[in-house]
């Protein structure tokens, strides 16, 4: 019987089998905020346990609440600091450095084919888009992978998505894993692993595979896992070039980081986007879902683009397409969080800030920001916004307030409509009602 | 190993959610003992008063599901601050679980009728609960009843149970 990539990557970093199918495996990478982290920290020390497994195994950031916004969050960001500075961990991004961490850690190259990686914080599951093991844990299981470098896990069983058809144009990576959660419901993959293949899944770029992996815990996914190849080859390159004697190397060592072609399965799902329209929800769980179209009498209050989800170049891209040349509605406010100091420079040397700044967006510092509702654009109870992010549960981003997640592409569409709307709508001739 | 005895806090209610236990707003504490004084205290049942029933009290038993909701460590958290180390329930959502086993508490699960009788018999009275480890036995005690159950625990459990917690169990082996 052959193996899934789950099963190869336990099998391959198996530390223990304490009892029944428990597994405690050694990590790779211990991902650090400030949100989790501190309590972690603080428990240690009252622990006399105030260690790290390895200081170079392990990446922190302060991406939550950047700058502090109260005493609270600046005694959070104070906790972390001081102990990245006593344990010498030297991949600290505080202020200047810091972004959203499944975006940031990514982009420094942190994660490989084959990783297992824990972080405290349930969108952990995005780092499998490299073909890793990626999961948010609670508190003690991150002070353990602190302390110790292992953790305790049932053995990973997986749902199968397998996602193929010729993506239709107004179409993202956004609304394919938004129909894919609503194909499963949120809790249809609770316990399992949720593996990603099939032919548009090939054609996305790591960025795409990124946003689908990222979503995974919406439908109850403890990791999304993607097959590493040539994309992942290359957006690693800089990292993985002294390691490897060439890119086919490199593709060769990753490729046995995929399943067998008999591995079992919890469930195989054939999905077909031949046929996909634009999506957003409606209701406070990511799985009620509707045609972006349907949603057209919706009128916003906020637009907000960032996050681990869709706060990416490309998703800036696909945003300031739709902006260029338009402004945004006198009812909406908008606001860009491009999700690491990367990205922002980036979009900045493509103009694409300059097209968002003319739209009339509001562009922060690359920060979680909104997206927890912590600060940075929490809504006012009876307000709506259209987000990018990943969450829409009853009071996320501000008591009372309502989201609906989509696409930037729709984000932005909405942005000048005032209403919900699809990028159709803007190429059609602008504000269209 | 920490304590399980003393003195039983009865919840007569289903699905009691971790908001419940420990409201989302103490969630930028930065300690556990800063939770202390929150726990249960926006929980939804008429015959409850947080002020004046949890002092003194070790173990809660209570109905179906506890624990559902958020995945929240700081609910286990509350209530060992509150030295609250046994919860007793019909069953309890999944991850709340494996977090009192975490950190060395214990959520037992006892079947339906066994937790019917046990309201029925010491629900509104002062009864004590005593555990005795070597025999999977609870002795639960109040004036003119007295009752022994016995409860299961898994290998793996129980030995974080020993060990204090999960932190401590990897410390010593890994
Ligand atoms: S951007 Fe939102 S979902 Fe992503 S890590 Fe930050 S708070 Fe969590």
């Amino acid at each position: 019987m052959g193996k899934t990539i789950a099963e190869k990557i336990f099998d391959a970093h198996l530390v223990d089998n304490p009892s029944g199918d428990m597994h405690v495996i050694k990590l790779d990478a211990v991902f650090c905020h400030e949100i989790t982290t501190p309590i972690a920290i603080n428990d240690l020390v009252s622990r006399k346990k105030d260690r790290v497994f390895d200081a170079a195994k392990i990446k922190a950031v302060i991406d939550h609440v950047t700058p502090a916004k109260d005493s609270k969050t600046a005694m959070q960001g104070k906790i972390m600091r001081e102990w990245a500075r006593r344990q010498h961990i030297k991949d600290f991004f505080d202020i200047g450095r810091n972004g959203v961490c499944h975006a940031l850690f990514p982009e420094k190259g942190f994660v490989r084919p084959g990783y297992t990686v824990i972080m405290g914080d349930s969108h952990t599951c995005t780092h499998g888009a490299f073909g890793a093991f990626a999961a948010g844990v609670g508190t003690t299981d991150l002070e353990v992978g602190i302390l110790k470098g292992v953790c305790a896990f049932h053995y990973p069983k997986t749902i199968k998505v397998n996602i193929n058809g010729e993506r239709p144009e107004g179409v993202y990576a956004k609304d394919i894993i938004l129909s894919v959660i609503g194909r499963l419901g949120v809790n249809g993959a609770t316990g399992n692993v949720i593996e990603f293949t099939g032919s548009a899944v090939e054609k996305m770029s790591m960025e795409e595979r990124m946003t689908l992996c990222n979503m995974a815990i919406e439908a109850g996914g403890t990791s999304g896992i993607c097959y590493p190849d040539m994309v992942t080859v290359n957006y690693l390159w800089d990292f993985i070039k002294d390691s490897y004697f060439s890119k086919d190397a490199a593709l060769k060592a990753f490729k046995k980081w995929h399943s067998d072609s008999d591995a079992s399965y919890t469930e195989v799902i054939n999905h077909d986007i031949s046929e996909l329209k634009p999506l957003t929800t409606f209701g406070y769980k990511p799985d009620q879902l509707k045609e972006v179209t349907e949603m057209e009498t919706v009128k916003v209050d906020q637009v907000y683009i960032g996050s681990c989800t869709n706060g990416r170049i490309e998703d800036l891209r696909a945003a300031a397409k739709v902006l260029e040349g338009q402004h945004i509605n006198d009812t909406v406010r908008g606001i860009l969080a491009p999700a690491t100091p990367g990205v922002y420079k980036q979009a900045l040397k493509e103009g694409l800030i300059d097209i968002f700044m003319d739209a009339g967006f509001c562009v922060t510092n690359p920060t979680c920001g909104a997206c927890l509702g912590m600060s940075n654009g929490v809504l006012a109870s009876g307000e709506i916004c259209a987000s990018t992010t990943n969450r829409n549960f009853n009071g996320r981003m501000g008591k009372g307030g309502m989201i609906h997640l989509m696409s930037p592409a729709s984000a932005a569409a909405t942005a000048i409509n005032g209403f919900i709307s699809t990028e159709h709508d803007i190429k059609e001739g602008g504000n269209i009602h | 190993m920490k304590n399980f005895n003393g003195k039983i806090l009865f919840l007569d209610r289903s699905d009691i959610n971790t908001d419940e236990i420990i409201p989302a707003k103490y969630l930028t504490e930065i300690t556990k003992e800063a939770l202390k004084p929150n726990l249960l205290e926006d929980l939804k049942l008429d015959t409850f008063n947080p002020e004046s029933d949890i002092q003194g009290k070790n173990i809660i038993i209570t109905r179906e599901n506890f624990g559902c909701g958020s995945s929240r460590e700081h609910a286990p958290w509350a209530l060992e601050v509150n030295n609250i180390n046994l919860v007793i329930a019909v069953n309890f959502a999944r991850i709340f679980k494996q977090n009192m086993f975490n950190n060395g508490m214990m959520a037992i699960e006892l079947d339906k009728p066994v937790i019917d009788d046990l309201f029925k018999v010491f629900s509104g009275k002062e009864t004590t609960l005593t555990t005795d480890m070597d025999r999977n036995i609870f002795l639960l005690q109040t004036d003119g009843a007295k009752k022994e159950i016995s409860f299961s625990l898994s290998q793996f459990d129980r030995e974080l149970v020993m060990a204090g917690g999960w932190v401590n169990y990897a410390d010593s082996r890994y």
